[in-house]
């Protein structure tokens, strides 16, 4: 699949927003982390940001950006609609945590409690989103029992990141907290993103040339003729080769800087000591944002359409 | 509403496509085309139609396939038009998040209303037949009508409310009618020729059938006669036709 990089953007910054909601709260409504104000003003700011840019840098790739509130409409069938409806509904208990955290100067009690649903609606929409993806049976490599676990995990993940970041710079609330979350979270996705490739590489495929044109009977089936000369949108839209050329080299590098370095770094400010913290935390999520940009890069990229077969591949 | 039709009638229009018939002219291509680009989905926007990499939207593709059985020693071309099949279980439809993708309750053909769809795209990543073509100029997607402008035309002459692509075809490899319908004549000619459903594993069930090439006839097959041999010699041949040999062979 052709990767837009309206998408890419959309999915790792969203996520990474949705993430850090999920940690403001849950850190502030379980009393690791003060209601500061200073912190709460950039802390909200930045998810907010991420979720917004992202967003509408989701839009960016519609034909009519002008229409885009029509996607609101048919929730009761399409993940996409599904989606749009729980961001916007999100921010109603974001919104209010928000204001409470920074006007109020409380993240604890009833204020907390609101963020708790405010952070499982964030879960909700990153799953939402997970599921435009997850749901397409012409596109095996996402209907994918590791899609969704994927795109969650990655949000926290990122998430996590950007907190402890934020914490090192406030040196506030209990940061050995969030650094045993993040090691763990940058483990399991780590080890998630693996089964996943695994999985793409291994599983049978489910159509081939044959049961796409319907002529296995008569042996095995290549095309010798394309209907047009030129590439057209299915094969501009579809027909994205440039990764799998490449696809060993950067799952590496997706691996690398996306999930192992950021562990190291994130496991060495538990030896080193927290006069490391700021500099370790921001080389860690700074590597693991470039490793989330090359992996979601990767999943578009690296996805095989079914249409496909219709153009000389065999199975997918 | 993009949910599948909650109470749909039987009747399931759609195309027969007889692959032992076709003959890979583009014909149907070119009069779909035609049709359709004054049509309902129109314009069929062409982007760069005279310059090194023309592109543009088309309902109807016309590709051929070779199917080799190694073992055998066999083989056979087979020209192959793809379009939509307007599935029973349509995911180009349940994935719009607009509404704009509907299928029709009373007779089964999917359609988009252009009007209101976004350009998301979604419906042609969901469609496993490439059915679906993005007009890069209008910025919404198209696709087949099952010439729904033309089957239903009051001021078309009887015999002209087939589709586009069914009425040029010069060879007849292409019939339209009601699927639904057991005793129809494209459900009667598809039972007879064990017709059947593309990449049925995907699940979407398509309306649409295709009528598999007949067996090749082995054995019984004779080659073109060749000419007898020719004498050159005009022994036999008429007195007029001896002097007109003399003259020019002087
Ligand atoms: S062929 Fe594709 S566009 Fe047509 S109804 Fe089926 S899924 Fe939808
Ligand atoms: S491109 Fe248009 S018709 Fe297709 S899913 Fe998006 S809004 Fe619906
Ligand atoms: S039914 Fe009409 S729109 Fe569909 S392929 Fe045939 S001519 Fe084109």
């Amino acid at each position: 699949m052709h990767p837009a990089k309206s998408v890419i953007y959309f999915t790792t910054a969203s996520g990474a927003g949705y993430g850090l909601m999920v940690w403001l709260a849950v850190m502030g409504a379980f009393g690791f982390l003060p209601a500061d104000r200073t912190f709460g003003i950039i802390g909200f700011g930045l998810a907010f940001f991420l979720i917004i840019s992202g967003l509408l840098s989701s839009t960016g790739h519609l034909g009519r950006p002008e229409r885009a509130w029509r996607a609101l409409s048919q929730w009761r069938s399409s993940w996409l609609s599904r989606e749009g409806v729980s961001a916007i509904l999100t921010f109603g208990p974001t919104g209010l945590y928000a204001l409470g955290w920074v006007v109020l100067g409380q993240n604890a009690g009833l204020v907390g409690l609101i963020g708790l649903v405010g952070a499982l609606m964030c879960l909700i929409t990153v799953y939402f989103t997970s599921m435009i993806y997850a749901s397409l049976k012409a596109i095996p490599a996402w209907r994918n029992r590791w899609t969704s676990l994927g795109y969650l995990l990655m949000a926290l993940m990122s998430g996590a990141l950007i907190m402890l970041a934020l914490q090192a710079v406030f040196g506030l609330g209990l940061i050995t907290v969030t650094i045993k979350i993040s090691v763990a979270l940058l483990g399991l996705s780590g080890v998630l993103k693996l089964a996943y490739w695994r999985a793409i590489q291994t599983d049978p495929p489910r159509s081939t040339a044959e049961s796409a044109t319907g002529l296995g009977r008569f042996g095995m089936v290549r095309m010798i003729e394309s209907p047009h000369g030129e590439d057209n949108y299915l094969l501009k839209e579809m027909g994205y080769k440039v990764a799998r050329k490449h696809a060993g080299k950067l799952r590496r590098i997706a691996l690398v800087t996306g999930f192992i370095l950021p562990m190291a770094m994130v496991a060495a400010i538990m030896v080193l000591g927290l006069p490391y913290v700021a500099a370790l935390s921001f080389l860690a999520l700074i590597s693991a944002g470039i490793g989330l940009v090359v992996e979601r890069w990767l999943f578009f990229a690296e996805a095989k359409h079914v249409v496909t077969l219709y153009y000389g591949n065999s199975k997918v | 509403m993009t949910r599948l039709p909650q109470n749909p009638s039987k009747v399931k229009l759609g195309l027969v496509i007889d692959l032992d018939i076709c003959v890979g002219c583009h014909a149907c291509a070119v009069n779909c085309k035609e049709w359709n680009t004054s049509g309902k989905m129109a314009p069929l926007t062409d982007i760069d139609p005279y310059g090194a990499k023309p592109d543009g939207v088309w309902f109807n593709r016309i590709h051929t396939y070779e199917a080799v059985d190694e073992v055998a020693g066999t083989s056979r071309t087979v020209h192959f038009p793809r379009s939509c099949l307007h599935c029973d279980d349509a995911p180009c439809v349940t994935v719009c998040p607009t509404g704009a993708s509907y299928k029709r309750e009373e007779d089964g053909i999917v359609l988009i209303n252009t009007d209101i769809c976004i350009g998301c795209k979604l419906c042609s990543w969901a469609c496993p037949y490439g059915a679906r073509e993005y007009d890069e100029d209008e910025g919404v997607m198209k696709k087949c009508t099952l010439c729904v402008d033309k089957i239903y035309n009051e001021n078309l002459p009887p015999e002209s409310r087939v589709p586009a692509c069914v009425s040029t075809c010069p060879a007849g490899a292409r019939s339209f009618g009601d699927l639904g319908d057991p005793d129809s004549d494209v459900s009667k000619l598809v039972a007879a020729r064990d017709g059947y459903a593309l990449m049925p594993e995907q699940g979407t069930k398509p309306v649409n059938r295709y009528l598999p090439p007949r067996p090749k006839k082995v054995g019984d097959a004779v080659a073109p006669r060749l000419l007898e041999h020719h004498d050159d010699s005009n022994d036999g041949a008429g007195l007029l036709a001896r002097w007109v040999d003399k003259v020019l062979s002087a």
